[in-house]
């Protein structure tokens, strides 16, 4: 990559950031150069923030219906999945999955609502409530 | 790792540390995975360069690892205190200067620490351009978050004073490292062997929104984590260029040039594979595939060579 041809497209992922990255001078030299941004990395990035933010606005929906608990809904906000959750947390992931269930959760002991609210690093009040 | 060299009165560029650590690399991981897709890496991991660095330039390394957050904390502050600059392993999910889109939950991101500020601290991260500053909790929940790559705190510092090296001696021994580990690990998913395995699981994919993640998940491997996986090639580039400087070996800079065009067919590959993904190209798991083949192709030639050079370096 030469030098003149550092992307600085603007890379809207990286809220304003620059990036160093490693082109050819014309003294045939590698340097750093400060780039705004590539398109792709934005591509690549917002797909897997939308693929996250769906699974999340699923869950909400779900929720919504009585069909799963919030905590599900926060696991995802927290871009987090069942594998991560569960080591976060030490519980085993049958167990979160039985917390997913609405009855489950609201019957569920302050200790374990207080674990996971430190492993989302949410308040206890908010990791009840969903909006 | 520059600035800690640096710090402690060894001047070196992040191309030479990254070099002399043969921090050039491939790997595909199908059976470590994040949000259910594979790691792919374009270099050793942080941890390794510093590892290697440490026994070749006798830096007198200590790492740390703690059970509780407390501990780790209060270790710090000490070093801190002792003026000690401090490297530190976290995720980057809980640092809040990082730009939020960017916050995964990845584990292996590592920064340095020079300062204390009351309950602030001090922080030189490669992703800012300028110091940064970040609170305690928050550093804390960063430094012992769980999951794949789990930093449990760990911290390093050096305690001894490097010496200016010889450069010829311990630059041909990290030619040779590298071009080992590309072309002779006996394991199908390192080195050009990896990216042969992973340009045929790439040709397999079908014509779905899966397909689309998992070539995401590639790029995204590729160029945002650091300066990137074509960025790691220009990188190696520099250090060649510099290492064939400050010896006088030449062939180096002739390789040097070599990989710069590599690097610039990751990125046309990069490219093409965002444009299927926003759907301005039809999705072509083939094309692609032949794409990352010939990759495979063109760095095996490019280790060998290098390989052969190093062989026949007289030092």
């Amino acid at each position: 990559m030469r030098e003149r041809d550092v992307p600085q497209e603007g890379n809207a992922t990286l809220a304003g950031h620059r990036k160093a990255v490693y082109a050819v001078a014309d003294d045939g030299r590698v340097r750093l150069v400060a780039s705004r941004g590539w398109e792709v990395e934005e591509i690549v990035t917002r797909q897997a923030v939308q693929d996250l933010e769906r699974l999340a606005r699923e869950a909400r929906e779900r929720a919504l219906a009585g069909l799963t608990s919030p905590l599900e809904v926060h696991m995802y906000r927290a871009r987090m999945d069942l594998a991560l959750l569960s080591q976060t947390t030490g519980l085993w992931r049958w167990r979160i999955r039985r917390h997913f269930r609405p009855q489950v959760f609201a019957r569920l002991p302050p200790a374990l609502r207080r674990r996971y609210a430190d492993a989302l690093g949410l308040s206890l009040e908010a990791l009840g409530r969903i909006d | 790792m520059a600035s800690l060299l640096r710090h402690h009165g060894l001047p070196m560029s992040e191309a030479m540390t990254f070099g002399l650590a043969s921090a050039i690399f491939f790997a595909y991981l199908p059976f470590m995975r994040i949000n259910g897709l594979p790691l792919v890496a374009y270099r050793v991991a942080p941890r390794g360069i510093i590892r290697r660095l440490n026994r070749d330039l006798d830096l007198g390394m200590r790492f740390e690892k703690f059970s509780s957050p407390a501990q780790g904390s209060r270790r710090l502050d000490e070093l801190l205190d002792a003026s000690q600059l401090v490297g530190l392993q976290t995720s980057v999910f809980w640092l809040p200067y990082f730009p939020p889109d960017l916050r995964f939950h990845f584990n292996a991101h590592n920064l340095l620490v020079y300062g204390r500020d009351g309950d602030e601290y001090l922080v030189s991260d490669p992703v800012a351009e300028t110091v940064v500053r970040c609170a305690r909790a928050d550093l804390e929940k960063a430094r012992f978050a769980k999951g794949m790559l789990a930093p449990k705190g760990l911290l390093y510092y050096a305690t001894g004073k490097p010496t200016p090296p010889d450069w010829a001696k311990l630059g041909k021994r990290a030619l040779a490292r590298a071009a080992g580990t590309m072309l002779r690990t006996p394991l199908p998913f390192v080195g050009t062997h990896g990216i042969a395995l992973l340009a045929w699981q790439v040709g397999r994919l079908p014509n779905d929104d899966h397909a689309r993640m998992y070539v995401g998940n590639i790029v995204r491997m590729q160029e945002e984590i650091g300066t990137g996986g074509a960025g790691f090639r220009f990188l190696y580039a520099s250090f060649l260029q510099e290492l064939a400087t400050i010896t006088g070996y030449k062939a180096l800079d002739g390789l040097a040039v070599q990989l710069v065009e590599i690097g610039d067919r990751w990125r046309e590959f990069a490219l093409a594979s965002a444009r299927m993904i926003r759907g301005r190209d039809a999705f072509d798991a083939r094309a692609l595939a032949a794409r990352l083949r010939a990759l495979g192709d063109d760095e095996k030639q490019f280790f060998r060579e290098l390989d052969a050079a190093q062989l026949a370096w007289a030092c």
